[in-house]
């Protein structure tokens, strides 16, 4: 049996997101875990992906127009009365 | 609290009780989304926005039928995507759903210029590291300034990069739960999320470099 070919960074920035999804298959897991334990730009590049989704989580959706729902209210109350 | 699931049952008991309130709620909560998710289907920001109307309609019609065995939303965007591809399709301006997938096979998360070439020392290695954030301070993290940019990075991808970042990370919703209003595979949701993300991150980047090297 073979050793795994070692990950290098560029194909690791690719796994970032199965990896965090917990979607990375076993023996790339494993992989991806030796590679973070050996390198620091790789591990601040996760940090950064996961700064990334937080930050992300704190924007809102915009609010919907008066006038939308002014008609979807109307929809509303002849469904009532049907 | 109350988890958005939950309060959507609450809702939608309401709602079939004919409370005004309740319906606004659920329209305020979920309006915003389905516009846009319309919007991937159909020519024109107005189409998309009688897609919506007619959305709502097939939900009061439809909600004696609703058994709960999927949430509240999954059920109201499966709705929501079946009326806009329909629609797209009669609008003749249907958008090929292929073009909604991931496309080019070969974008890369990080430019390649950022990795030693094959003839480097350590081929695919970092010419330079990335920076730790967690020495920008946090209120610059969150500040307003730093989340227009992720907003504007939003906006600028591809519209189905977009709606399923603004699913999973913007509104929280489960892989699952996005694959199935949209209709997509794991692996696709997977690969949009991932180029959303990376493009985001790279928006960060750019900007807290300048950041960081102004103080």
């Amino acid at each position: 049996m073979t050793a795994p070919a070692e990950l290098t960074c560029k194909e690791l920035v690719e796994l970032v997101t199965e990896f965090l999804e917990g979607y990375l298959p076993e023996p790339d897991r494993e992989r991806f875990e030796a590679h973070l334990a050996i390198c620091d730009g790789c591990t601040a590049y996760v940090e950064q992906m996961r700064t990334t989704i937080r930050v992300t989580g704190t924007l809102t959706e915009e609010q919907v127009p008066q006038e939308a729902t002014d008609r979807l209210l109307s929809a509303f109350r002849s469904w009532k009365d049907r | 609290m109350q988890s958005g699931t939950d309060r959507d049952l609450d809702l939608l008991d309401a709602l079939r009780a004919g409370d005004d309130d309740a319906f606004m709620e659920l329209v305020e909560r979920y309006q915003a989304m389905m516009l846009r998710i319309a919007a991937m289907f159909v020519p024109s920001r107005a189409v998309a926005e009688e897609v919506v109307q007619e959305t709502w309609l097939g939900v009061l019609q439809g909600i004696d039928r609703f058994e709960g065995r999927s949430s509240f939303r999954t059920w109201l965007f499966r709705i929501l995507v079946n009326i806009a591809k329909t629609r797209g399709q009669r609008e003749r301006r249907s958008v090929p759903f292929s073009s909604l997938l991931p496309g080019d096979p070969e974008e890369s998360a990080v430019d390649p210029d950022r990795f030693q070439p094959a003839t480097g020392d350590l081929p695919g290695h970092w010419v330079t590291f990335p920076a730790h954030w967690e020495q920008a301070p946090e209120e610059r993290l969150l500040a307003g300034e730093t989340r227009g940019v992720v907003e504007g990075a939003i906006e600028g991808l591809p519209p189905a990069q977009a709606t399923v970042i603004r699913l999973r990370d913007v509104l929280g919703w489960s892989s699952q739960e996005v694959c199935n209003a949209l209709d997509i595979s794991e692996t696709n949701q997977r690969v949009l999320l991932h180029r959303a993300r990376s493009k985001v991150r790279r928006a960060l980047e750019r900007y807290l470099t300048e950041e960081m090297v102004e103080t």
